[in-house]
């Protein structure tokens, strides 16, 4: 396995403090707004963007976690089931501008099942997605992120990972992996 | 992530402890769908199940049909009464006709004990024992548990008593395999003629006093005289069976401690349990009722990922 850093902590905190100001631009003051990451991994996306919000304009943004495993289209269809994780949302989100956190953009897929899954909880006034990192050319679905960290261009065979502090390393870093075959 | 080891659910003596915990892992997300504004999830859009049902049965039945439907399953229900069953048509007859019609799953019940083993090996469909005679009901025993552990934060090392007719209860034989496996501490109480002779081969405590069992245990399941399989007198009267074995709200009271009382239903009021007694504050009956689509979600779903 080959790893590539793309993004080192200090880049990863300039990204998401731009788009945290990317945000506040469309959003205002969030008296409407909330925000739901998906889970697993966009939950720490997620918390991030809501702490740096804070810091910023001192308000508490409301924000949720949403498992889509249920709502996934390739159930059934995978060799090994799904893991569910917990959904904790506890506002609705009828008439809300939602924003939608996941560390990578993919194929698309669990985008559109997090849609479905998020309807369960009202009809938004808005959906946007923000992701850190977009995986560019690999799309299945005509899904296209609202807010960017960063674009990459990587091989159907190559993985981002997204490591935060403390859960996984001691460091914030976006790494590039490659699988090498043996 | 980790899978069932099985591939049908007959019972709670084929599946292990990690089994079950995933059963009540993946419940417990369940359960959180249940409480949304909208209690749906599209995860078996594409799969049929059939509901065989060959005696009666009205919570079971109610509680697989409404988490199928949760799940975006289809579903059609069969029951004996009114169908070609009685026309003399043989059970793996029945149940290929109707898998003939291209249904994935089959949840049933059947008067005979091993009914729902012997259609495992004759067809391919996912088999869900929802009760086999007086074997096993394994989904009651996995929605039992699963209410302890809500009510009391775990199964393992609690002590619960299973209090009635032994003999003829599926409830109480698959109650004593999942909390054995979770752990537990497991009492069966009743009248001597309704205990199995080798009940202590599994492994449980025996006692003939009722009062003295309440005092020993933290949760008692308190079951049904099945009176509709008794094709024999065991007990006197039922008058007298109450007067020996009716759990009242005062005799709760006066325990020095805080039982959790269960019922897998359908309660005899006034018979096993006084009606003080199933409304009090000890009883977690509707939750059982309630934790059981959760329960039933879970091992449909996870049975459906086998395929």
């Amino acid at each position: 396995m080959q790893k590539r850093l793309i993004v080192n902590h200090q880049l990863l905190e300039i990204m998401v403090m731009r788009l945290c100001h990317q945000l506040i631009e469309n959003h205002g003051d969030f008296s409407d707004s909330v925000i739901i990451g998906l889970q697993p991994r966009g939950r720490q996306v997620a918390q991030r963007i809501q702490s740096t919000l804070k810091a910023i304009l001192g308000t508490t943004v409301p924000t949720g976690y949403l498992d889509t495993t249920f709502h996934r289209d390739d159930f059934r269809r995978r060799e090994t089931p799904l893991a569910a994780n917990a959904t904790h949302i506890d506002f609705l989100i009828e008439g809300k501008k939602v924003i939608l956190a996941d560390d990578v953009l993919y194929t698309g897929r669990s985008v559109r099942a997090a849609m479905d899954a998020m309807i369960s909880f009202g009809r938004p006034a808005n959906v946007e997605l923000l992701v850190l990192i977009d995986r560019l050319y690999s799309r299945h679905l005509p899904i296209e992120p609202t807010y960017v960290g960063r674009r990459v261009n990587s091989l159907q065979s190559q993985r981002v990972l997204v490591e935060w502090q403390g859960s996984d390393t001691q460091e914030d870093n976006i790494w590039l992996v490659t699988k090498i075959e043996e | 992530m980790q899978e069932l080891s099985v591939r049908h659910l007959l019972g709670i003596k084929d599946i292990t402890a990690e089994d079950i915990q995933l059963i009540f892992e993946t419940a417990d997300n369940f359960k959180d769908v249940l409480n949304r504004p909208i209690k749906k999830v599209p995860s078996l859009r594409d799969i049929t199940i059939a509901n065989v049902f060959f005696e009666n049965s009205t919570r079971t039945r109610l509680s697989f049909e409404l988490a199928e439907k949760r799940l975006s399953a289809d579903v059609i229900n069969f029951s004996s009464s009114g169908s070609s069953v009685k026309k003399g048509e043989t059970l793996l007859d029945t149940v290929n006709n109707i898998l003939a019609m291209k249904v994935d799953m089959i949840v049933m019940r059947h008067s005979s004990p091993g009914a729902p083993h012997f259609l495992s090996r004759h067809i391919d469909a996912n088999i869900v024992n929802a009760g086999d005679g007086t074997h096993e009901h394994p989904t009651q025993a996995l929605l039992d548990s699963f209410s302890i552990r809500e009510k009391l934060g775990d199964v393992a090392g609690k002590k619960v008593v299973i209090i009635g007719d032994i003999l003829h209860s599926r409830v109480a034989l698959s109650n004593i395999f999942a909390l054995q496996k979770l752990g537990a501490e497991v009492m069966v109480c009743g009248p001597v003629t309704l205990l199995p002779k080798y009940i202590k081969e599994l492994g449980v405590k025996v006692e003939l006093d009722v009062r003295k069992a309440l005092e020993w245990c933290d949760v008692a399941n308190v079951l049904r005289i099945q009176l509709e399989r008794q094709q024999m007198k065991y007990f006197p009267s039922l008058r007298e069976y109450t007067l020996y074995y009716g759990i009242d709200k005062k005799m709760l009271d006066s325990l020095d401690k805080q039982i959790v009382l269960m019922h897998p239903g359908p309660i005899n009021r006034g018979v096993e349990l006084s009606s003080d007694a199933a409304d009090s504050h000890h009883s977690i009956i509707l939750n059982q009722v309630e934790n059981g689509v959760a329960i039933r979600m879970a091992v449909l779903y996870l049975l459906a990922s086998k395929q």
